[in-house]
């Protein structure tokens, strides 16, 4: 996975012990969801085939939203909270385009287009609110999303069928204003699966074709770097690389051929994956990693390392900060459309809600920190994190005969994590400070 | 003229402003609207009375320089788990209110200084990190109100494990402060004990701060460069000003049970922060300065504005909760503007 925000300077190798030191260090909350998510799942018992599935519906229902939250952290304005404004534009979205009777794809495009301008205008002033408070914007951020939320509560439970006129019989409150706290999405006019369900093709088909691809990448990569100098750090991340997609291709051949295989095992031939769903966010990922090499992603990253260089350098850090929040609400909005689709109810006041605490959790498991993230870290967190929601109740309920506590444990780890990683990025920053 | 009136918006701030005419506004369509005033007026006295605590917890916080104490619901904590143990050993009454707050403040101190602790090395960042270190805590504690082994009729589940939702209080010390001599004349009550607690409480932390201590605490909030060049010892005082706000925390939790007349366990106390560093800042506090004529005023306009609000707003609309989506805005906004009064200077 490439990664955006690395500058990679060129330093001499480090000894082998110094580097596996430093990365333990640096990726000690995503080691300790890998030990938490192995108990987990060792604890629950949960079949492998339902894991499985269950993991693979999440990371395509979850990853586009982690991934909005990328763009911030490059422009130095921290995790972005507020992507819950931007779920609020594409709720507002969806609850339109409901009412219009739009359903299934040509519906799910109608969204798309319709809640775009909603955001950019949410995103507009969410990022003019954040440059008043510079220095707090993480904090700002929150409020302006809980602040947010008391805005649309205000128009969804009573403007609508007030102020605005506005009456539908599947989404109206019965007294006539307002709209309902759950929004079916499943019927002609609702937009459940309609990404999702366009093209289904079995998941290890899917992951043999793709590895194959990878491997001919390498390749023709190798072949490519042939007589130039490459630092070996970078050829063996080819090679391992290699051995990677070899073994992907194995395991899928294994499931998808083999005879002889416990019936757990082989149920998993019907594993389905979204395959569009899927391209839409390796199409995200690929902007992420993009954007960097245009201006505007230079202009980011300047403004990210230092504003005030920034500044006299000619950049428009206020311009360049805001349109850094207005990308990342405008896709936290189609981000919550895609996991619309998939969930198929819109949970009218509660849909948004958690969103951003659960997105930042995920990036931050992945190994992201306030002032780094990458494309592989975000995918990599949404893995674990949802690793971890899946197994935990049936953990809590085999471990301490309660489900209810497996479910506080993982908000309690979900809220552990963003809070232990603000504060050692707060404690490297007081560090720093003294320092210079 | 104009002068004037820009003098008197500077001074009493617009927001205030906005909120008090708001108030005022919400009073007459309230008696427009033949709205029984008697019973609103003491109900918003003892709303006052109720979360006046909570709001005080916010004023060392904010003196010591540690910013408007968001990590709240770790004092919170405490004052419930000292309200549990108080009913679990029997203590009923006077003695179960007083009992809640001395046990609790043992735990209250302590987690006050490792709480002090942490902030002194995350400086800068203290409202986001303790937002989250609270958040955290609340759903930690959730687990521990399931596991704890207690076992008072009145707190356990009858089938089941772990300890209730809401404890009644009926039976053990709720109501206890309010019902202190209290005043009735005709529908308008007053409940006196509860308004002399919070007033005692208030003029506690006013002698605090005009004590030697409590000069050398304001001071390290003031100015920490200039505490730190006059001697002063800018880390303890935080963690005084930590484990200040915390006890009153706790203090402030169990008042508000007895009057409300439940213990709220579980997700209960996950919020509870915002109302109250919101109410400071409506009375006119910022994130680095705070009175307690600021905890006063902030408390009654924001509680008063609720209460009132309620049944107006009933009133306009029939259904739905309007006055909880309206005190979600105030709430919020007030909060966001303060944020914008921080940012300006770094």
């Amino acid at each position: 996975m490439s990664e955006i925000t690395n500058v990679t300077p060129a330093v001499e190798e480090k000894p082998f012990l110094q580097r596996l030191k430093g990365f333990l260090i640096n990726y000690s909350v995503t080691i300790l969801f890998v030990i938490i998510g192995i108990v987990g799942i060792w604890l629950s018992e949960l079949p492998a085939y339902f894991l499985v599935s269950e993991l693979l519906t999440r990371i395509t229902r979850n990853s586009f939203l982690v991934l909005a939250l990328l763009i911030p952290v490059l422009a130095g304005m921290g995790l972005n909270f507020s992507i819950t404004i931007g779920a609020m534009a594409g709720q507002m979205a969806i609850v339109l385009v409901s009412h219009w009777g739009v359903g299934g794809f040509p519906g799910f495009l109608l969204c798309v287009v319709i809640s775009a301008p909603i955001a950019i205008l949410f995103g507009i002033m969410t990022g003019r609110l954040l440059n008043k408070t510079r220095g707090q914007e993480m904090i700002a951020s929150m409020m302006a999303g809980f602040f947010a939320n008391g805005v649309y509560q205000f128009i969804f439970l009573f403007a609508l069928g007030t102020i605005i006129p506005f009456y539908d019989e599947r989404m109206t409150l019965s007294g006539g204003i307002g709209i309902r706290n759950t929004v079916d999405l499943s019927g002609d006019n609702g937009i459940k699966y309609a990404l999702d369900g366009l093209i289904k093709w079995p998941f290890f088909y899917v992951l043999m074709g793709a590895c194959a691809l990878g491997i001919v990448y390498y390749i023709l990569k190798l072949n490519k770097a042939k007589g130039t100098h490459v630092a070996k750090s970078d050829l063996n991340k080819t090679y391992l690389s290699m051995v990677l997609c070899t073994m992907g291709i194995a395991v899928g051949a294994w499931i998808m051929f083999s005879p002889t295989l416990p019936i757990q095992v082989k149920m998993m031939q019907n594993l389905k994956l979204p395959v569009i769903t899927s391209l839409v966010v390796i199409g995200l990922c690929l902007f992420n990693i993009v954007i960097v090499r245009t201006k505007l992603g230079q202009d980011f990253r300047t403004v990210g390392q230092d504003q005030h260089i920034a500044q006299v350098s000619g950049i428009h850090v206020d311009r360049v900060r805001v349109i850094a929040v207005t990308i990342s609400i405008l896709l936290a909005a189609w981000g919550q459309l895609i996991f619309l689709q998939n969930m198929s109810v819109l949970n009218t006041y509660g849909s948004h809600v958690q969103i951003g605490m659960f997105s930042i959790a995920a990036l931050l498991v992945g190994g992201a920190s306030v002032s780094r993230a990458t494309v592989g870290q975000a995918i990599l967190g949404v893995i674990l994190f949802h690793t971890l929601f899946i197994v935990s109740p049936k953990a809590g309920q085999n471990l301490f005969g309660d489900a209810q506590i497996g479910e506080f444990f993982r908000a309690f780890v979900a809220y552990g994590v963003i809070g232990v990683s603000l504060g050692l990025h707060a404690i490297r920053k007081a560090h720093e400070a003294k320092k210079g | 003229m104009s002068e004037a009136i820009r003098n008197i918006t500077k001074k009493v701030g617009v927001p205030r402003l906005i909120i008090s005419l708001f108030f005022l506004f919400l009073c007459f369509s309230a008696v427009s609207l033949g709205l029984p005033f008697a019973s609103l007026s003491s109900d918003t006295l003892t709303r006052f009375g109720m979360n006046g605590i909570l709001v005080l917890a916010m004023v060392p916080s904010i003196q010591s320089g540690l910013g408007p104490n968001f990590g709240l619901p770790l004092g919170i904590i405490c004052g419930i788990l000292g309200s549990v143990l108080a009913i679990q050993f029997g203590l009923v009454g006077a003695a179960g209110f007083w009992g809640a707050i001395i046990i609790s403040m043992p735990f209250a101190i302590a987690v006050g200084i490792a709480y002090g602790m942490m902030l002194n090395k995350i400086k800068g960042s203290e409202m986001l990190v303790a937002t989250y270190t609270g958040f955290s805590i609340v759903s930690f504690m959730s687990i521990v109100w399931v596991l704890i082994p207690l076992n008072h009729p009145e707190m356990v589940w009858p089938i089941g494990r772990g300890l209730r939702v809401t404890i009644a209080l009926d039976s053990t010390f709720g109501k206890i402060l309010n019902q202190f001599m209290m005043l009735e004349f005709g529908k308008f009550k007053v409940p006196t004990g509860l308004l002399l607690f919070f007033f005692v409480m208030c003029v506690l932390v006013w002698i605090f701060n005009r004590s030697r201590m409590g000069i050398a605490m304001k001071a390290s909030g003031d100015n920490p460069k200039f505490a730190i060049a006059s001697g002063i010892d800018v880390d303890f005082y935080r963690i005084v000003g930590s484990v200040m706000s915390t006890s009153l925390a706790a203090i402030g939790i169990v008042v508000y049970a007895q009057s409300y007349g439940f213990v709220q366990l579980y997700q209960a106390p996950l919020m509870m922060a915002f109302p109250a560093v919101a109410a400071v800042l409506i009375g006119g506090a910022s994130a680095q300065k705070a009175k307690i004529s600021h905890v006063i005023i902030g408390t009654f306009l924001f509680q008063g504005l609720l209460t009132v609000a309620l049944p107006v707003a009933n009133e306009a609309i029939k259904v739905g909760n309007l006055s909880e989506v309206l005190r979600m805005i105030v709430q919020n906004g007030i909060i966001l503007y303060a944020l914008t009064k921080v940012g300006g200077e770094s």
